[in-house]
């Protein structure tokens, strides 16, 4: 295989990660108001993630170090030209997760009131906008011929790419939700159990129309394969959370979305940033790449390293494996 | 005022604030490691309860890090795009290998310690401090090995067909001599706020309250963090020296700068301060010590340093008309706080240690106890003008010698988009170092807290006992 068709694989592989670690850490923290009743359900919920969102969160920082070790054109004209939409997915990432950190180190209600907002907020918004950023991909952004986006903001607020944000918000809501039922205990389990049901239909719809929209865009049979695959991993998630079947739900919205992402990266392949203008600016996994030199050195390190950190970081979800519920919670 | 500069503003502003909390991370996940080593090996309560104590102030500088770390790295693709693209094929490799050898494991076991103290067996959980600790030294030996390559670039070459730097030595990059100086040189800075901050807080607690069953507890923080803050500050000084000497042979121009020496000259002096114009071009008056400069930066007292004029013709007639000179002031003061920050601090954990001598109680002195809450910031200010110092004195290069900053940014983000960013990051940063801030006071002065030893984790029933640490 092809270097850069490896590189291409391994980012995909990164972000799909991301999205299905970190995607549970937004569903849980869009959820803490609809979910959390009070205070100490509330610190359940925050608790259920606690330990893993900040590991979760480094498989975005190495998707993007991959990218630009991989792939430097793709990241510097795809990081300029979704500029405030990154901007507004870092201030979201600053507040949530300062939130969590500071949200318990002090006793009154305002306080806390407001880090579960930065919570809410800093999980709801990069949960739509990295749809909106990924659709926006696959459809393709205007770039001229040295590969500069010329676009402007208003050009990523399209439709598709608006159902987008939609889709992957209500996913990782569902996901969220499915997470929650399967590792506490309680009332406020059952709550999320039922959440889990009601937002899954949603969320199916939702997944369904956006990726079939996709496919007119831009179609493989691999992507068509991956896209129904998706779709009967989230019903077959779906009639699990049904049936209370927690385990078997969480493994049906984490492969939904696990094969969902793959979906879109398959169908964008061999493109990495298609252009609407010149095709002459069309990113590609070849002329976006580093030297062989490079990409061979990476290979060699992700090589070594990835199972260890798979290792490790599997490892800590077996040590945080119990369910935890109010009466988990000590007083301070 | 253009795109650029603001751009270059936004780079300086969010990585001066982001580097306020990486040292105290580098040098305070190593610190309480130590300590709970100590508990782990002696039993002692106290170092327990200085775990336990430290370790929130820790944390509550860690989420910081973390969170500003993230801008950190998006920021290249965003706002220095031409430049991600000249360099990506060097400079990506060793982002990426942070990310995947250092953050996850910095990441991965701080959750683990966090969480873990009734989860895993002591030795377990002491050995995700230590994992922890080194994931974030690791880090820094990896960004810093990146920022190298701008300073002094190696193990490269321009291929002129697609316009941009390839790596041809991947070894040599990690291996760079700037790297290898700036990494312990960086790291001693790092231990020498943490120490400072170990003082600072301990010798508050023992000079409000001075009969404290926690007295010896804090004894032993304020003597430990002393020897810490004076073992670094031979580091640093160690390290700088060697450091300023590599800096005259691959970045003449920026020793040049320092001195604001206009003229080359063999002996060259060291001014300690100059009065006069602000660029000292002209002095009115200057306190300089013969020789130092010469010796600073060939380790001849004899030897040629040149100067600004000279090296800037030279640099015209290589890289084509143009300024290569970085602005003097900032570089002149940047350098002479740089060291003079970090020498304070030494100078008052020497007292400290005085004052403790042979045993004796920390005297009731007003001066030693401001002398005390001013060391973690002089140490933390030299930190911030060192690399303003080094950062800019490498102006107006962004790549010495290959790229110039104002051809690195990026030409598809507009002014309002840059304003718009840098605006929010800034309020955002504010408001959130008024917090930080004010929540460390408050549990540096909450003081170190009543342990009992945590639970062993068993698997029993324990379903009802509350955990030992919850967000």
């Amino acid at each position: 295989m092809e270097l850069t068709t490896i590189w291409f694989l391994l980012v995909a592989v990164l972000f799909t990660g991301y999205f299905i670690l970190e995607g549970f850490d937004f569903g849980v923290g869009m959820l803490l108001p609809v979910l959390g009743r009070d205070d100490k359900e509330r610190r359940v919920m925050i608790n259920t993630i606690g330990p893993v969102w900040d590991g979760n969160e480094v498989w975005l920082i190495t998707a993007g170090g991959a990218m630009f070790a991989a792939f430097p054109e793709w990241y510097a004209t795809l990081f300029s030209g979704f500029y405030l939409p990154l901007l507004l997915i870092l201030l979201a990432l600053i507040a949530r997760g300062v939130a969590f950190e500071y949200r318990h180190k002090r006793p009154e209600a305002t306080w806390k009131r407001r880090w579960d907002n930065a919570i809410v907020i800093g999980s709801l918004v990069p949960a739509i906008l990295w749809g909106v950023a990924f659709a926006n991909i696959l459809r393709g952004v205007p770039l001229d011929a040295d590969h500069e986006y010329v676009g402007g903001l208003l050009n990523l607020l399209n439709p598709y790419a608006l159902l987008g944000g939609a889709t992957t918000a209500t996913l990782f809501a569902t996901h969220g939700a499915v997470f929650i039922a399967l590792k506490t205990i309680g009332d406020i389990r059952d709550r999320a159990a039922a959440l889990a049901v009601r937002l899954g239909i949603a969320a199916t719809v939702l997944t369904v129309t956006f990726l079939s929209w996709t496919l007119t865009i831009r179609s493989s049979t691999a992507a068509v394969v991956l896209a129904a695959a998706a779709a009967l991993a989230l019903l077959g998630g779906l009639a699990a959370a049904t049936v209370r079947r927690e385990g078997w739900a969480f493994t049906g919205t984490a492969t939904a979305i696990g094969l969902a992402v793959a979906t879109l990266f398959t169908a964008l392949f061999p493109n990495v940033l298609p252009s609407t203008l010149d095709p002459a600016g069309t990113l590609t996994a070849t002329n976006a790449a580093s030297t062989p030199y490079t990409l061979t050195i990476m290979t060699w390190v992700a090589v070594f390293f990835t199972p260890i950190v798979l290792a490790y970081q599997g490892w800590t979800y077996w040590v945080f494996r119990k369910r935890i519920g109010v009466a988990h919670i000590p007083q301070h | 005022m253009d795109a650029l500069d603001v751009a270059r503003w936004q780079f300086g502003v969010t990585t001066v604030y982001h580097f306020l909390f990486v040292p105290l991370t580098i040098g305070l996940s190593v610190l309480v490691a130590i300590l709970q080593t100590l508990w782990h090996r002696t039993g002692d309560e106290k170092y327990l309860k200085l775990t336990r104590f430290y370790g929130k102030l820790f944390l509550i500088n860690f989420a910081m890090g973390v969170v500003t770390g993230i801008v950190q790295e998006f920021q290249f693709g965003m706002n220095w795009s031409d430049y991600s693209r000249f360099v990506g094929d060097i400079f990506g490799a060793p982002l990426a290998i942070e990310a995947l050898v250092a953050f996850f494991l910095e990441s991965t076991f701080i959750g683990l310690w966090i969480f873990g103290w009734d989860r895993l067996p002591a030795r377990l959980h002491l050995a995700t401090i230590w994992a922890a600790a080194i994931g974030t030294n690791l880090s820094a030996y990896f960004i810093l090995a990146a920022n190298s390559f701008m300073q002094n670039p190696v193990g490269y070459r321009y291929n002129p067909d697609t316009g941009r730097a390839e790596l041809t030595d991947f070894v040599a990059v990690l291996t760079n001599k700037v790297a290898l100086i700036t990494f312990p040189h960086t790291i001693a800075g790092a231990f020498l706020v943490a120490g400072s901050l170990l003082v600072a807080v301990a010798l508050w607690h023992l000079i409000r309250n001075r009969d404290s069953t926690d007295t010896p507890a804090y004894r032993f923080a304020a003597r430990f963090g002393a020897w810490v803050t004076l073992i670094a500050a031979g580091a640093v000084v160690i390290t700088g020296d060697i450091q300023g000497k590599i800096m005259t042979e691959v970045q003449p121009m920026k020793m040049a700068a320092a001195e604001g020496l206009y003229q080359t000259e063999s002996p060259a002096p060291f001014s300690v301060l100059t009065i006069g114009s602000l660029d000292g071009s002209r002095e009115l008056f200057a306190l300089k010590i013969p020789y130092l400069l010469s010796y600073l930066g060939t380790g001849d007292p004899n030897g040629t340093v040149h100067g600004i004029n000279d090296l800037q013709a030279l640099y015209s007639a290589q890289y084509g008309p143009g300024s290569y000179t970085p602005i003097i002031p900032v570089t002149y003061w940047s350098f002479r706080f740089m060291i003079g920050f970090g020498l304070a601090a030494a100078a008052i954990a020497l007292l400290v240690l005085w004052t403790q001598r042979k045993g004796r109680a920390i005297p009731d002195n007003r001066w030693l106890l401001r002398a005390g809450l001013a060391m973690p910031i002089l140490p933390l200010l030299a930190n911030s003008f060192g690399w303003i110092f080094t950062e800019m004195g490498r102006q107006p290069w962004i790549v010495f010698g290959e790229m110039l900053t104002r051809d690195g940014v990026s030409r598809s983000v507009s002014l309002t988009e840059v304003l718009t960013s840098f605006t929010a990051f800034t309020l955002i940063y504010a408001v959130l170092a008024v917090i930080e801030v004010k929540l460390l006071i408050r549990y540096a002065k909450a003081g170190v807290p009543d342990v009992t030893p945590p639970p062993e984790p068993d698997d029993t029933d324990d379903a009802e006992r509350p955990l030992a640490f919850a967000y």
